[in-house]
């Protein structure tokens, strides 16, 4: 049982040589959960359990560096009586080894599933490490297709960003159960649910629900800290996050951000800024502006409530201009 | 592990640095990268000009404008502007990015309906490594006259087109034409509209790792705009434009008769539409 299972990881968390495992048992200080404690990341993840059997890792709210070694987004599992499902792996081989590490000191049950979010690289490049325990590695249909137009792109920029050292061993990996439909994964006791979306965030999203806990990782359709990044649709994405409030999880792990937050806390920011996103270009269409005009003042509003805001807010907008201007 | 560390002051001035950054690039935004290049330049000029010709380089006859940081290599805003005193004289127009595997990105030939306005021309295009982006424009004096930029911008040309693939390919061959036109413009010479149409572009060096194949190169390569039976212009274009390729032109307010567009791509398929502006 899961009870038994925490006591071994309590201890490992206290042994003062053993400090990437912290533990939060309490759901009450979801504040706390924001920015856990800082350490070197060598060895194995920095894991939460945010709820009872569920484990977040909070990645850097940064572009991939050698420094960082493309752990920049948050990831997971989820421990049934019999089965362990991952869902996301980082950014590297290294990230994927260090989440495998913190799962294998939190329980010695099998890895039998490695869901992904969606198919961007820092979510997707640590799949590799999970090869030796012979998963299914789960994912929208749609992931394949879009992985395979991408990801020669993903693993140079990747390995451009990182080094050589840090990005040794990342490949990508092909989802080997493709969900197109609400499915259900038996983990022993447990029953999680995969969601496939419409596109909103990409056109391959898919939620993960536990349904004990109602605790959702809702990948990268939820951005908090870290500004939203647009490459699907942002008429699909403002639908499916209004869709979701009204199934609203109990918890929610965003793919980046704090590991754990509450809807519609969770929700509300980035509804805010693709709201904001969406009428200022559609103003500016309306009008009869231009692209260029968009680009240089659409969501400025949102500057300053969004780390890595200039990295990605103007392609942002151009990727917006370029959808709502068919409308 | 600073980021968990990081306080809002270290965020300001983060910010506060960047913004720097991008004031500064701007400022520079002018210049054109020479030396190196002007060997790989001189290699294109000849293949896509009468080889020799004199080219006019910084002309004050037409202005470039293009980002100096594209945001999104895919889909990088250009625009011409060609003032009122010029434009009758233009019969060519030509678009070309040096660094791309195939620089030429369209050529504009323009007819009668084109006006004796200030003309203007806006597409967006694939910039696929940090490259020179020129316009070339000649006059009927037979002359070359060209504006440069600097654009930094990578991987345009083999970036995955489509970021919804379904619903893109469901609608290829959609057109959208849009006026611009307002009560303003009656007292202008020209009038402003826009063509936008439905298309992968696919460029031939995008890949599908599914099956380790490139897709084939299938892309617009013409379009042709009229007003009433009188053309605006008609342009023949390449794999460096933009997915769903779009043109936002402007056209003479005194031919009448509703716009009306022609679009082939490669496979000889066509595609058409019209629309009807006010004061025609």
């Amino acid at each position: 049982m899961l009870k038994n299972e925490k006591t071994p990881l309590i201890r490992l968390g206290l042994r003062p040589n053993r400090r990437s495992v912290c533990l939060q048992l309490s759901l009450a200080p979801l504040m706390a959960l924001a920015w856990p404690a800082a350490g070197k990341t060598s060895g194995n993840a920095h894991v939460t359990e945010i709820s009872d059997g569920i484990f977040a890792h909070h990645g850097h709210v940064e572009l991939q560096t050698e420094a960082n070694r493309g752990d920049i987004s948050n990831n997971g599992f989820i421990v049934g009586d019999e089965a362990v499902a991952v869902v996301d792996t980082g950014g590297s081989y290294q990230t994927g080894l260090a989440l495998r590490e913190a799962v294998k000191q939190a329980t010695n049950k099998p890895i039998k599933y490695v869901i992904n979010t969606h198919m961007h690289p820092d979510h997707v490049l640590g799949d590799a490490a999970f090869l030796p325990d012979n998963p299914q590695f789960v994912g929208h249909a749609k992931l394949a297709r879009a992985l395979g137009a991408r990801s020669a792109r993903y693993l140079e920029a990747a390995r451009e960003a990182m080094g050589e050292a840090a990005f040794a061993g990342t490949e990508i990996v092909m989802p080997t159960l493709e969900v197109s439909e609400p499915t259900e994964l038996d983990l022993g006791n447990r029953k999680i649910v995969l969601e496939p979306q419409p596109t909103a965030h990409t056109d391959n999203d898919l939620v993960v629900r536990d349904r004990k806990t109602g605790t959702a990782f809702l990948g990268d359709l939820i951005f908090s800290v870290h500004v939203p990044a647009l490459d699907g649709s942002i008429v699909g994405w403002t639908i499916v996050l209004e869709k979701f409030g009204t199934e609203a999880p109990a918890l929610v792990v965003p793919g980046h951000g704090p590991v754990a937050m509450q809807w519609p806390e969770a929700s509300q920011p980035i509804q805010r800024y693709l709201g904001k996103l969406a009428s200022d270009v559609r103003a500016i269409i309306k009008r009869g502006g231009t692209i260029k005009e968009a680009i240089e003042t659409a969501g400025e509003s949102e500057r300053g409530k969004w780390k890595l805001f200039d990295e990605f807010h103007r392609r942002n907008v151009t990727a917006a201009f370029a959808e709502l201007e068919w409308e | 592990m600073k980021l968990n560390g990081m306080t809002k002051q270290w965020g300001v001035l983060l910010f506060a640095g960047l913004l720097a950054i991008g004031v500064s690039a701007t400022a520079g935004s002018t210049a054109a990268i020479a030396g190196e290049d002007e060997e790989l330049w001189q290699s294109i000029r000849d293949d896509v000009f009468q080889a020799g010709k004199p080219i006019v380089d910084n002309s004050d006859k037409l202005v470039l404008d293009a980002p100096y940081r594209a945001e999104d290599a895919a889909v990088v805003p250009i625009s011409i502007t060609i003032p009122a005193d010029v434009a009758p004289h233009v019969r060519k127009l030509t678009l070309i990015v040096e660094k791309n595997p195939a620089p030429v990105v369209a050529t504009f030939k323009f007819g009668k309906a084109a006006g004796l306005g200030e003309r203007k021309i806006s597409t967006r295009i694939r910039v696929d490594m940090y490259s020179n982006v020129r316009a070339v424009a000649e006059l009927d004096d037979g002359s070359l006259q060209m504006q440069t930029k600097f654009v930094k911008a990578a991987g345009g040309c083999s970036a995955p087109a489509l970021k919804d693939m379904d619903a893109a390919l469901a609608n290829i061959g959609k057109m959208k034409i849009k006026s611009f036109d307002d009560k303003a413009a009656s007292s202008k010479l020209t009038s402003e509209a826009q063509v936008m149409v439905r298309h992968p572009n696919y460029s031939g060096m995008q890949m599908n790792q599914l099956t380790g194949l490139y897709i084939p190169a299938k892309y617009v390569e013409h379009i042709e705009v009229k007003k009433g039976d009188t053309l605006v212009f008609d342009m023949e274009g390449g794999i460096s434009l933009s997915e769903n390729p779009n043109i936002r032109f402007t056209y003479s307010a005194a031919v009448n008769g509703p716009i009306s567009v022609v679009a082939r791509d490669t496979d000889g398929k066509t595609f058409s539409g019209s629309v009807v502006v006010s004061g025609s």
